[in-house]
């Protein structure tokens, strides 16, 4: 990591918020004092080490992107399918082909629907702890909300098949009787319950804690001056929470979606445990009532099969394919973050977007 | 309008009613009323239905002495019998060896963001890419080690292995956490130290990181509670093993998550089925216990987050 200099230079005009603190400035404005070298071995390793973690980092992330590009690509360019566009996966022989667009529509629509469904769950949720709850409940009744992030995703994938999935039927059925003639909603023949929307609801569940975290914290900072203008035009509780809290909530709102969605889009083993593998000879099936296997499913799925390079360079790909489109997503929920604040507070919004992230890490 | 008390409130000649609101916004109000407590009605009944099934499953194993001091060595799905020893410690280690490699880099990586790099263009790159990191899916660090450790470097599959792709996952979690918490030290402490003459590196490690102290090991333990449930990256770079193996550089371990995979599928038989649950009891437990543990920690640390 570059930084221009060792030390901070104490009349750079900082964020107002966050005041400047040079080490080396006895005083913080005006010119500099003089008062003798300043450069201990012990504060330049010390500077070293953290630059260094820092940039570490910066290295990781670029070495996951580099390894998995250059294992990828031998494969690749022996694919004798088209990669992005091919639903066929039969990476090893002679002639492998291999193509991610089945593995790609599972994960995206899973993933769309689990948004869907918890979004406005989620939003609920953080009303009613901000707005509705009682103060001495209020606290409690978030950290229940947050303990569902707490159970491992393999616990929610057993209990989603096996005891969550068998009540999800009637409705299925039901959806699948009312849009049936939809081919994304025409049920296929048979009792399966393990099939793409099961998986959707109980991502649903999972990414729940994550959204209503993030949007809770974004309500509660909603300022006190706009609600109580709008209770005291005589809104009701649920017009000040139109007028005032959702709207400045709105972007927090869309970026905590992102981020959910993000988190539905890798999530491995509960899509692995819930997901029926179709059987390889039947066509391929877009009903979001049939099964299927997504990028992440389809990689922890086939583990074993990691023998030669060439089969572990097609599912790297998919890995790959699968970090950009998370990259992508996450980075759209930062960006709506940063450019959008409300009230055009922006330094304060972006104080605030650091803390929503944080939050969600805590969660995580 | 003058003489209020007299006169009713006019506009364009209409009369108006002032005296409460319409019968339409009062049932708006009360329906987004009763939308959100069944929001959250509907939120807690999957927390309170696992929670359920696996305690009232799992229970019963937990009580004896065997569950928490046995492995699995010998012991066929059909069988009962047996602990959960070996994957309990193997969870434990390879927590350990993740806390011991994403600890330090995320601390320092604060500190730098916070004391060091603040409102430079490197810092922007740095805080970026830990966004980056924090989204990274845990298959995708999983495939990243397995290119490196056994692709490249031909390494067999190992419990080490997985604490690196694990670090990937606790890095980000720790550091973001650790930065709020050197955040919200307040610059007075700091330049006080500095009045006395203390150089910038005494002053963060004997007074910025020791203010933050309860709310970096909060940042921790929540960073454990994530990684300890992982288990993508078990799947794919570590085999299950029975029996107890606390080496985390020689051969397959056994693990929590992958104790509770091995039997999945054996469901149908009651000592399968007990191991599974009583397994994805521990497994809350430890998760559960670690996260209290933080919120402890939290409460009475030194500075409030909010």
């Amino acid at each position: 990591m570059s930084s221009p200099d060792g030390t901070a230079p104490p009349d750079r005009p900082t964020d107002p918020a966050a005041d400047g603190h040079g080490p080396t400035a006895p005083t913080s404005t005006g010119p500099k004092l003089e008062l003798g070298p300043v450069g201990h071995l012990g504060d330049r390793l010390f500077a070293g080490l953290a630059r260094g973690s820092g940039g570490l980092v910066v290295l990781i992330v670029a070495f996951v992107g580099i390894f998995l590009l250059a294992l990828a690509i031998p494969s690749l360019a022996d694919n004798q399918s088209s990669f992005l566009f091919s639903r066929i996966w039969e990476p090893g022989g002679e002639q492998p082909r291999f193509g991610i667009a089945a593995l790609f529509y599972t994960t995206v629509i899973s993933s769309i629907i689990a948004m869907a469904i918890a979004v406005p769950i989620a939003v609920g949720v953080a009303l009613f702890t901000t707005y509705y709850a009682p103060k001495r409940l209020a606290a409690p009744v978030a950290h229940a909300i947050d303990l569902l992030a707490a159970v491992p995703s393999i616990i929610y994938g057993l209990w989603g098949i096996l005891f969550f999935a068998p009540i999800l039927r009637p409705v299925i059925d039901g959806l699948a009787g009312a849009l049936g003639w939809l081919p994304i909603f025409e049920k296929p023949p048979g009792d399966n319950v393990g099939v793409v929307f099961t998986a959707s609801v109980v991502l649903a569940i999972m990414i729940l804690p994550v959204v209503t975290a993030i949007s809770r914290e974004i309500f509660a900072q909603t300022p006190i001056t706009h609600r109580e203008g709008a209770l005291a035009l005589g809104a009701t509780r649920w017009e000040m929470i139109r007028m005032a809290v959702l709207p400045y909530g709105r972007s927090g709102v869309v970026s905590a979606s992102m981020l959910g969605l993000g988190r539905a889009l890798g999530e491995t083993v509960a899509v692995l445990i819930i997901l029926s593998v179709p059987n390889g000879n039947d066509p391929w099936n877009s009903s979001i009532f049939a099964g299927g296997e997504t990028f992440a499913s389809k990689i922890a799925n086939n583990a074993a099969e990691f023998d030669s390079p060439e089969k572990t360079g097609a599912y790297i790909a998919a890995g790959l394919v699968l970090f950009v489109v998370t990259f992508l997503v996450n980075s759209a929920a930062r960006i709506i973050v940063a450019r959008s604040g409300p009230g055009g507070k922006r330094s304060r919004r972006n104080r605030s977007a650091g803390g929503a992230a944080a939050k969600e890490g805590a969660v995580a | 309008m003058t003489t209020l008390a007299a006169n009713k409130p006019t506009y364009d000649g209409q009369a108006l009613d002032l005296t409460g609101k319409s019968g339409a916004r009062a049932f708006k109000n009360t329906l987004a009323t009763v939308l959100i407590v069944l929001a959250f009605v509907i939120a807690l009944i999957p927390l309170l239905w696992i929670l359920w099934t696996v305690v009232s499953k799992g229970y019963s194993l937990l009580l004896s002495a065997d569950w928490w001091s046995q492995s699995q060595r010998g012991i066929t799905v059909r069988r009962e019998g047996g602990g959960a020893y070996h994957a309990i410690m193997g969870t434990l280690i390879m927590a350990l060896i993740t806390a011991a490699i994403a600890v330090p880099i995320a601390i320092m990586g604060a500190i730098y963001l916070v004391e060091y790099g603040k409102g430079t263009k490197a810092a922007r790159v740095v805080s970026f890419m830990i966004d980056i990191l924090t989204g990274v899916p845990s298959i995708v660090a999983a495939l990243f080690i397995y290119a490196v450790w056994i692709t490249v470097f031909g390494f067999n599959r190992v419990g080490f292995a997985v604490s690196l792709s694990l670090v990937l996952l606790m890095l980000p979690v720790v550091l973001r956490s650790t930065e709020e918490m050197l955040k919200l030290v307040p610059d007075e402490l700091r330049e006080a130290s500095y009045a006395l003459g203390v150089p910038k590196w005494k002053t963060i490690l004997k007074v910025v990181v020791p203010t933050a102290f309860g709310g970096i090991v909060t940042g921790v333990m929540l960073g454990l509670a994530r990684v300890m449930g992982e288990t993508a990256p078990l799947l794919i770079l570590v085999g299950y093993s029975k029996n107890i193996n606390l080496n985390p550089f020689d051969g397959f371990m056994g693990a929590l998550p992958t104790m509770i995979n091995q039997d999945r599928t054996e469901l149908a038989l009651e000592p399968a089925a007990d191991r599974v649950w009583a397994a994805a009891l521990t497994l809350i437990l430890l998760v559960l216990a670690l996260n209290l543990l933080a919120r402890l920690v939290a409460r009475f640390s030194t500075i409030k987050s909010k």
